[in-house]
This record gives C-alpha cells, sequence and structure tokens, in this order.
C-alpha cells in the first residue's frame, strides 16, 4: 500500500511552517540560517514527493538544483557571518544594528 | 544544446557574458596588472553582449529544448542589463579605490549576477529563473559585504543575506506547489493549465508564495526592510546596481510568468492584490522618503516609491501596462544609476558627505555636477519631458484603460509628494549656501558614466514614442 | 494483522526502537551500583588529565577549508544524474560534464591562487619578558593575550 501523497505535504507544509516561525523568532544567525535550510528543504521533500506520485523526474532534478544551490547559499552565508563575527565578536542579530532596521 | 548555428547566434549574448567570466577569472588568477585592465575588460564584454542583443533583436526564438527564449523584449532586458552594468562597472573604477574595497572579484560578481539578471529575463521554465534567481542573488549578498572590514558592510550583507535566503524559501515553495498540480515546470504549460486550475487551492497558493519571494527583490511594500539599509551599508555603485539590475530583473521574471497568463485570460486574477500592493509601496516610499537625511536612505525610499509605480502597469493586466513597465524600466535604470553615480562621485573617504546637507550650494563650486544631479532628479519626480514623465505616462494610461481610474490617481498623487523630496536636494544645490567645505576628486571615469546614463534618459526622454512602439511589437 | 497499513508498520517499529533504549537504560540505572569518585566523573582524555574546558573556539582557518568542502561536495550531486545516464547522450553528454568539470577546476585553481589552501603554521610567539610587565602588579603577570 502506498503513503497518500497529503501525508507528505503536511510533514512539509508543518517543516515549512517551523522553519518560518525559526526565523522570525530566533536570534542567533546560523540558527535562522537554519531555519532557512530548513524551509528549503521542505520545499525538496513536496518535489520529491510529487515527482513520485506523477512518475515524472522534473521535480527530482528541480531537487538537485535546489541542494546545489542551497550548498551556494550556504557557503556565502557562513562566509558573510564569520566576517561580520570577526570585525563585531557577536551573533546575535539584534545587536547588528548600526543601521537602522 | 545547440542545434545549429542560428541558435549559437541567438545565444550570444548569454555565451559572451558566460565566456567574459571565465576570461575574467583567469586574469584574476595570473595577470599581474589585473586591477588596471579588470574592469575595462568588463565593461568591453557587457558592451559586446548588449549592442549584439540590440542587433539581433528581431530573432525571437527559443533555445535548449524550451528553456530560454530569445529576442523580442527579452533583448530589450539583456540591453538594460548589460548597459546598466556597464556604466556600475565604470562608475567603480575609482570610487572602489576611495571605499577601500579594490578587489578585482568586484567586476567578476558583477558579471555573475549580470548572468543571472539574463536567465531571469529569458527564461521558459521555472527552474532557469529559480537558477537565474539564486545566481543573481548570491552574486549580491557577496556585492553587499565587498568591504569586509567594514562593519555597517558586514552588516548590510548580513540583512539581505538573511532576508533574500528567507524568502527564496517562499519561491522554492510556491515552485514546488506549482509543480505538484501541474505536472511540469514550464511556464508554457503552466499558462494553459491556468484557467483549469484556477480554483486549485494549492495552485493558487503555489502562485502567491511564488510571487512573494519576487515581491522582495522588487521592493515593494511588505517585503522592502532590507532595502534602505542595504543601500546604505553597501557601497554606493553596488547599491545603484541593486536598485535597478535587480529590479529589473524580478519585474522581468513576473512578466515572463504573468504574461505568459495574460495569454491565458488569467490577466485579473490577481488585480486586487497588486492594486493594493502598488498603494502601499507608493505612498509608503514617497512619504517615509520626505523624513530621510541620508541621501541613500532617501534614494532607497524613492525606489520602493518606484516599485509602486510599477506594479500599477501590473495591476492593470493588459499589453499596454507590460510596454509601460518595460519602457519605465529602461528609463529608471539610467536614471537612477545617473543619481547614484553623483552620490559616488560626491561621497568622500570613510563614507563622508552623504548627508543631504552636504549638497547645499553645491551648483555654484560644481556646476557641472548640479546640473547632471538636477536633471537626474526631475526625470526621477517624472516631470516632462525627461523619460521618467513618459514611463509614469505609459503606466497610468495603461492603468485606466483598465477600468482602475483610481490607481492612477492614486499614482499621480504619490508622484506629486515625491516631487517634493526629489526637488528639496535640487533647490538645496542652488539656493542655499554652502555649510561645509569639502573637495570632490577629479573622477573622469564616473563622471563618463553620469553623463553617458543622462544622455540615455534625455533620448529616452526625447523619442518614447518609437521605443515605446518597439516594445510592443514584440508583444 | 489486517488493519495495519504500511505506515503502522513503521510506526510500530518507531515504537519498539524507542522503548528498547529507554527499557535497556533505565533498567541498567536501576540495577548498577552507584559509587562516584571524582577521577571517574573527569572528562575521559585518552588517559591523561583533563586540561580548561572542551568548549575551545576552533581557528578560523577550520572554517574555510569546511566552507570549500562544502561547495565542492555538493556540487558531485550534479554529477551522479550526468553520470548515470551520459552513455545514451553520446559524445555532446560527454563534453557537457567535462565543460562542467572544468568550470569546477577552474574554480579550485582560483582558489589555490588566492592562498585559500594553504595551511599556514601558527606563528609561535616568544615567551614574554618580565621585565616589560609591571611587576608591581603581580597578578598582571600572566600575559593575557596569547595569539595563536
Amino acid at each position: 500500500m502506498q503513503i497518500p501523497i497529503e501525508y507528505y505535504l503536511i510533514l512539509s507544509a508543518f517543516m515549512f511552517i517551523m522553519g518560518i516561525v525559526g526565523v522570525l523568532t530566533r536570534r542567533n544567525a546560523i540558527i535562522v540560517f537554519m531555519s532557512i535550510e530548513l524551509m528549503l528543504n521542505s520545499a525538496n521533500l513536496t518535489f520529491v514527493a510529487f515527482a513520485s506520485y506523477m512518475g515524472n523526474t522534473i521535480g527530482q532534478l528541480f531537487v538537485f538544483f535546489v541542494m546545489a544551490v542551497a550548498a551556494a547559499e550556504a557557503a556565502i552565508g557562513l562566509a558573510i557571518i564569520l566576517a561580520l563575527f570577526r570585525n563585531k565578536m557577536t551573533l546575535n542579530i539584534d545587536e547588528v544594528n548600526i543601521l537602522k532596521w | 544544446m545547440i542545434n545549429n548555428a542560428q541558435e549559437f547566434y541567438n545565444a550570444l549574448p548569454i555565451l559572451i557574458i558566460g565566456t567574459g567570466i571565465l576570461i575574467s577569472l583567469l586574469i584574476e588568477i595570473y595577470a599581474e596588472k589585473r586591477k588596471i585592465f579588470q574592469p575595462w575588460i568588463s565593461i568591453i564584454i557587457f558592451i559586446a553582449a548588449g549592442s549584439y542583443a540590440l542587433l539581433s533583436i528581431e530573432q525571437k526564438s527559443t533555445l535548449f529544448m524550451n528553456m530560454l527564449a530569445t529576442g523580442g523584449n527579452v533583448n530589450v532586458f539583456y540591453f538594460i542589463f548589460t548597459f546598466g552594468a556597464a556604466v556600475v562597472t565604470l562608475l567603480s573604477i575609482n570610487y572602489l579605490k576611495k571605499y577601500g574595497a579594490n578587489y578585482g572579484e568586484f567586476y567578476i560578481l558583477v558579471q555573475l549576477s549580470v548572468l543571472g539578471m539574463m536567465l531571469m529575463a529569458g527564461a521558459k521554465d521555472l527552474i532557469v529563473i529559480f537558477l537565474g534567481l539564486e545566481l543573481m542573488s548570491v552574486s549580491f549578498y557577496a556585492l553587499a559585504g565587498i568591504n569586509r572590514k567594514r562593519l555597517k558592510s558586514n552588516e548590510a550583507s548580513l540583512k539581505y543575506f538573511l532576508l533574500g535566503a528567507f524568502t527564496t524559501g517562499f519561491t522554492v515553495y510556491g515552485i514546488a506547489l506549482i509543480y505538484g498540480t501541474v505536472g511540469s515546470t514550464s511556464i508554457d504549460l503552466i499558462a494553459e493549465k491556468f484557467i483549469e486550475l484556477s480554483n486549485n487551492f494549492l495552485f493558487i497558493t503555489g502562485l502567491l508564495l511564488f510571487f512573494i519571494g519576487f515581491s522582495f527583490k522588487i521592493a515593494a511594500f511588505p517585503f522592502h526592510m532590507w532595502v534602505p539599509d542595504v543601500y546604505q551599508g553597501s557601497s554606493t555603485t553596488v547599491a545603484g546596481l541593486f536598485s535597478t539590475g535587480g529590479k529589473a530583473a524580478a519585474f522581468s521574471a513576473i512578466l515572463i510568468t504573468l504574461g505568459a497568463l495574460f495569454t491565458a485570460g488569467g490577466a485579473h486574477t490577481f488585480t486586487p492584490y497588486l492594486a493594493v500592493l502598488a498603494v502601499l509601496s507608493m505612498l509608503y516610499g514617497s512619504i517615509v522618503a520626505i523624513a530621510q537625511s541620508d541621501i541613500k536612505r532617501m534614494l532607497a525610499y524613492s525606489s520602493i516609491a518606484h516599485a509602486g509605480y510599477l506594479i500599477i502597469g501590473l495591476a492593470a493586466g493588459n499589453y499596454q501596462g507590460i510596454a509601460g513597465i518595460i519602457f519605465y524600466l529602461a528609463a529608471y535604470t539610467f536614471m537612477n544609476l545617473g543619481a547614484f553615480g553623483i552620490v559616488s562621485l560626491i561621497e568622500g573617504e570613510e563614507e563622508a558627505n552623504l548627508d543631504i546637507k552636504s549638497y547645499a550650494g553645491l551648483a555654484a563650486k560644481y556646476p557641472m555636477l548640479a546640473a547632471l544631479l538636477s536633471i537626474c532628479m526631475f526625470a526621477l519626480a517624472g516631470l516632462p519631458p525627461l523619460a521618467g514623465f513618459f514611463g509614469k505616462y505609459y503606466i497610468f494610461i495603461a492603468a485606466i484603460k483598465a477600468d482602475l481610474t483610481w490607481l492612477a490617481i492614486v499614482g499621480v498623487f504619490s508622484s506629486a509628494i515625491s516631487v517634493y523630496f526629489y526637488l528639496r536636494i535640487v533647490v538645496l544645490m542652488y539656493f542655499k549656501e554652502s555649510e561645509k567645505d569639502f573637495v570632490v576628486a577629479h573622477n573622469s571615469t564616473g563622471l563618463l558614466a553620469v553623463i553617458i546614463s543622462v544622455l540615455l534618459v534625455i533620448v529616452f526622454g526625447v523619442a518614447p514614442g518609437t521605443i515605446i512602439n518597439l516594445i510592443s511589437s514584440f508583444l | 494483522m489486517p488493519m495495519l497499513t504500511e505506515f503502522g508498520k513503521i510506526f510500530i517499529f518507531l515504537l519498539t526502537a524507542i522503548l528498547f533504549v529507554v527499557v535497556a537504560v533505565v533498567a541498567a540505572k536501576l540495577i548498577r551500583p552507584s559509587r562516584p569518585t571524582r577521577e571517574k566523573l573527569l572528562t575521559y582524555e585518552c588517559g591523561e588529565n583533563t586540561e580548561g574546558t572542551p568548549w575551545v573556539k576552533f581557528n578560523i582557518r577550520f572554517y574555510v577549508v569546511a566552507l570549500i568542502f562544502l561547495i565542492f561536495d555538493v556540487e558531485v550531486v550534479l554529477l551522479i544524474p550526468w553520470a548515470m545516464v551520459y552513455q545514451s547522450f553520446g559524445f555532446s553528454g560527454y563534453i557537457v560534464g567535462v565543460i562542467f568539470l572544468l568550470l569546477l577546476g577552474l574554480g579550485m585553481a582560483y582558489e589555490w591562487r588566492k592562498g585559500d589552501l594553504e595551511w599556514e603554521r601558527p606563528k609561535i610567539v616568544p615567551p614574554v619578558l618580565a621585565e616589560k610587565m609591571n611587576l608591581e602588579k603581580p597578578d598582571q603577570l600572566t600575559p593575557k593575550e596569547i595569539s595563536i
């Protein structure tokens, strides 16, 4: 018996919302960034679920691109966070406030 | 894959930029005097790609297994991106030394972001839109933080990165839902199934999430909070690129998807949502800009207001609206680059002279700069006969034709508010005494770039009919 | 068990796994004698006596290497689908893969030339002479900054 597609969609929507809540409530730049990755991965889960449900491979293809792009984003994001940490010695995004938010 | 010579020629603008990036990277690795000729090589590449795009504007085709379109308005966008980036590069040559971030990587990153923009403008598939968007955004995150020793620059790039990646999540999730309901990521197929699926909850949610992601990139109202901080914190020329190239690219991607939906007869599905977005962006941008004392923040809020005017064209949902948006984007790119260019010329070391008060009495000391800045300000305010006026005019006409007269009236009202803060700078320059003495360093390349953009603004203002006819003929 | 779905099997598997761990840990806790000494509670460090806290900051060079690794590691994801099917695409498919690898190679060359792959030895800081320190306040004798 196959697991119905709705289960995957509910799980991925839950992951997505968890990611949004994480971004909006957490104050550590790294954890905010991890929440963003969670959002991207929930999209990946949706893609794979739909791809297997409909039996076409475009979704799986898209997942490869999302993963590669997420890695590039992670690299540049961590580099930015490192550069900030070297200058300011904090990761709390509330303390990053020379410019008006 | 490329099957014949004609396809190869049609793909040339993208191939030129792609090869240019590799060449610049090799120069950065091996050449000894790279600091001198790196920017010039990237300018030559931009101009070559842009000129070729203009010359081959008649050749409409699709490439790479229906993934990428060329010809027509796609090439108009190529022209906007490449020439805009060429102006930014020209401005940056001397500016970066003053700013303390004279790295060769800057020019490579600008080229990479232009490649991303071009992919977005020509996309026929959501995969290509996504890749282009990310290529552009990732280069922009790095460009915002190019001066890694300066805390303001770090902060701008962190904010841009966190919010940008956050909205990327929305876009990707939206694409996933669209893919799930349509069964494909091809924009043509999505447009075909649009009517059939317009009551499908998942499909509409997907489209809305997709557009939320792009509302961030065009700096529309509820997703604007990054704009002033990022423009203020990053270097002035880069802020010019964000506000013109980035916005034009995001609009090109929206036009591709929405334009496909228009042909499918779904033009007015999103009109209420877009109209609210337009009104809020225009009024918020114009009103908050009045209270700003830093010129870069003022230009940032003005860029939010301009996003509002452009969204009116989307809300109108007809072909006049699309043609108006493309014309407005072309005009806006060069008038805004002119304004940011002069700000970058006047900016001193350690980000001095960015206060609006520094512009008092500028006309007496530097009449040339004052005159150029006045032209840009008049154009941004939308006074005839400059390019900005005709851009707004075409968009408002499109709104009236779509029975959105109230929206056009709000637009005119908001322009009237914006005249105040644009002309305040002109008044300061011509009718006030200078408050503090500073010397503007001679910068011939920067001045050349500003003059080129002002000339383009004037050309767009003198012959708007020809250009709008050209754009409309491709729709 | 006719009512059990595929999902139900996974659920039972999960439940069994959790129960197994909980039961084992709780049972061990109840049965074993508890006689802690200081020596036993120390963090295990290969038999040496522990010194300082284990929560030290890692040198920033590790992050650079990790970033470079991250990028090249995940790009392989794009090579896997290509490797699965390149034979059916013939020569042109092969060329596409080679171009992709060349681009990665160019990135690698760039990092190499820019010196991000250099593993610089830490500079050995010579011991600070006592004459240069404030002898009147002996609690400040220990040099506070040791650069690594």
